[in-house]
């Protein structure tokens, strides 16, 4: 079976869809050259400079930029190189982007996608690692894809381009070197539909993106107590399949989410709150959230690693569901 | 694409079209005082010459955005004046269905691709919809308004900035009205002129028009708009005028000298208009004077309609988030 990186499948999705739709075109600072992730490589020899386009380093007029094209009635896929700049042209996401179809009664139309770098575990430091789909999640209007690996990658970033809203592509920057199986012919993974990477009855376990393989880890680690955890990708937090969620907790009696950005309010606290509405009667435990600290991220790689989520505090979190007499402190809740 | 047909109305049907939206706003003025009118609006009184020059310089292929101080630059465009007081009164059949109100009124369907009221924030995505006619060749030129206060934001400058790297077809529209909201404009630039002195920062020549002489707008902007749509690039225009009011129909503006105020009254661009109509023998006085009542009748009118009109079902508001009407996140 042909196996791809991650950091390939970006490429590869987005080569697929400029061939499928020439009203696709990218913009941003470097992407002509490859980028820095190197997830643009190869598309303007491909394609030309009238569908590739190295911008300035200014974030507002890339956004932006975006959104007059997408008005327009193009297609254009905009970078932003790390995710911690959306700070830089969060009125162009959150004001003009998010509300111009509701504003303007249907006016406007923003299919339009803008992909970056998020994430940390690689020492990047406080300003090149967050995880922020958070901040999205806030924002009524923007759909929010997270994938957790190469395959999902091509397939979801193609469906954010074919998407006729704004959707916001987070790709990990610790996942760009991992490999999985390459995508055969038009490959397409709808928005909003979780994905299931492991069943389980005692526990679930829901991740996005990285968290996804720290839940694998915990799984097969659990199994070997005899714990059977199921392992649900969400994928998209906008459209969120909560129905997916809410399904396999009515199964189990037990959730830990598990999220890299901050604790203190992040997309698992959503999560949360709607397995609590909604499922409270089938819960065996009461609901657990693996989340990032709340602190800036540190770049020694103790303490980075002491910040985000892992493997091992998904274990602890689920035996500490297993007998929720006893929850005692964890991690993530500094 | 049509974009290349230029208005050709004459100085009398550029002063009748100013005489509306001078007295569409200063009705709405009046239905503000009686509380008619929800949350704020921002009139452009005394600078109607520039959203009526500008307009008439644009095909009906091409594009305009403007701000929260936007009615005339929708109404310049050919928005319907029934639909956006609808909006402005929270009426059935508002321009934007009840969900923009005053500072977000669109008409796409006349090429006005809306009002945004966060300062600057549309500008890059004005140079975005060049950026599109760039790359399509589609001969469109886009036009974008706004304020001179506006000149210090980071928006305006990525965006000015990226227009001429990328010599998009726009025509930046500063319209220098001397106040941001309250402080003015001179207190808080470092060089004399706003945008005018900004230009050369980004190749650009600085071009100044008086904005109350309607003819000198279009002149000026015709100029511009041939130049985009020839390719060469965007043009970077400082309208200078003055805002007769306060910075929205809430603030009695008492922070300016009146002997200002009353200068600035002289220099009235719809006067300005009439009397030129006059002096050129196009118009008598009478003439105009009769057209004042009737279009100031016609906006009596037009309040009583649509004051009459049902206010929309609140169910309105849980629709049309995502292009095809829906509005759900989660299932
Ligand atoms: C980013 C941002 N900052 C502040 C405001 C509040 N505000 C609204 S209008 C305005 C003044 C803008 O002045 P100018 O650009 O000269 O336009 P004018 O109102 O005179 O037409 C301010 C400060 C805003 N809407 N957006
Ligand atoms: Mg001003």
């Amino acid at each position: 079976m042909a196996q791809l990186t991650y950091r390939e499948a970006v490429a590869g999705a987005l080569a697929q869809e400029m061939a499928r739709d020439e009203r696709v075109v990218l913009l941003g600072e470097d992407v002509g050259s490859g980028g820095v992730f190197k997830t643009t490589a190869g598309l303007r020899d491909r394609f030309g400079t009238d569908r590739v386009w190295d911008t300035p380093i200014s974030e507002q007029a890339i956004a932006g930029a975006a959104m007059g094209a997408a008005a327009a009635g193009l297609r254009p896929v905009a970078e932003i190189m790390f995710s911690d700049f959306y700070a830089t042209c969060w009125d162009q996401v959150a004001n003009e982007i998010a509300k111009a179809c509701y504003m303007t009664g249907g006016q406007l139309r923003m299919p339009l996608v803008i992909r970056g770098t998020n994430g940390g575990g690689l020492g990047f430091g406080a300003q090149h690692s967050q995880a922020i789909e958070n901040w999205a999640m806030c924002v009524p209007g923007i759909k929010i894809v997270s994938p957790s690996d190469p395959s999902d990658m091509w397939g979801l970033l193609a469906a954010a381009i074919r998407d006729d809203e704004p959707v916001l592509v987070f790709e990990h920057k610790a996942l760009f070197g991992t490999k999985g199986e390459a995508p055969a012919g038009d490959h397409v993974v709808g928005l909003g539909e979780a994905a299931v990477r492991r069943t389980g009855d005692d526990v679930t376990l829901v991740g996005l993106a990285r968290t996804v393989g720290m839940c694998l880890e915990a799984a097969s680690t659990l199994a070997d107590d005899g714990v059977s955890a199921e392992v649900l990708d969400l994928r998209t937090l906008v459209p969120l399949d909560a129905a997916a969620v809410l399904a396999s907790v009515r199964r189990t009696g037990r959730v830990v989410i598990v999220e890299e950005n901050p604790g203190q309010l992040g997309w698992g606290a959503g999560v949360a709150a709607i397995v609590a509405e909604e499922a409270f009667a089938d819960l065996r435990a009461p609901v657990r959230r693996v989340s990032g600290g709340n602190v800036p991220l540190p770049v020694a790689a103790a303490m980075e690693a002491a910040v985000l989520p892992s493997a091992d505090k998904v274990v602890a979190a689920v035996r500490d569901v297993l007998t929720p007499a006893t929850v005692t402190s964890a991690t993530g809740r500094g | 694409m049509t974009g290349s047909v230029v208005q050709d109305v004459g100085l009398r049907g550029l002063y009748e079209q100013m005489l509306r939206i001078r007295h569409f706003e200063a009705k709405l003025d009046v239905l503000y005082r009686q509380g008619r009118v929800r949350g704020p609006a921002h009139l452009g009184i005394g600078q109607e010459a520039i959203a009526v020059g500008v307009a008439s310089t644009l095909g009906p292929g091409d594009a305009s955005l403007g701000t929260y101080r936007g009615h005339a630059h929708a109404l310049a465009r050919g928005a319907d004046p029934e639909a956006v007081l609808r909006e402005l009164l929270g009426r059935e059949g508002g321009i934007c269905g009840g969900k923009g109100g005053s500072m977000h009124i669109t008409s796409v369907a006349h090429g006005y691709y809306g009002s945004y009221a966060i300062v600057g924030g549309h500008i890059p995505t004005a140079v975005g919809m060049a950026w599109a006619s760039r790359i399509r060749r589609d001969g469109r030129v886009t036009a974008c308004f706004f304020g001179d206060g506006t000149t210090n934001i980071g928006a305006f400058h990525e965006a000015v900035n990226l227009a001429a790297v990328w010599s998009l077809p726009v025509v930046f529209v500063c319209e220098n009205n001397q106040y941001m909201e309250y402080t003015p404009i001179a207190d808080v630039i470092p060089v004399a002129r706003p945008a005018a002195d900004r230009a050369p920062a980004y190749g650009l020549e600085p071009v100044v028009v008086d904005g109350n002489d309607v003819e000198a707008v279009r002149q000026t902007v015709a100029r511009a708009v041939e130049r985009a749509r020839r390719g060469d690039g965007p043009t970077l225009l400082e309208a200078t005028t003055y805002r007769l009011g306060g910075h929205s129909v809430a603030d009695g503006a008492a922070y300016r000298d009146p002997d200002e105020v009353s200068a600035a009254w002289l220099r009235d661009p719809v006067v300005k208009a009439a009397q030129r109509l006059t002096e050129t023998g196009d118009a008598t006085a009478e003439e105009t004077e009769a057209l004042v009542a009737r279009v100031k009748g016609e906006m009596d009118d037009l309040a009583v309609r649509v004051l009459e009109a049902p206010t929309p079902d609140a169910a309105a508001a849980w629709t049309g988030m995502w292009s095809d009407g829906s509005s759900t996140w989660r299932n």
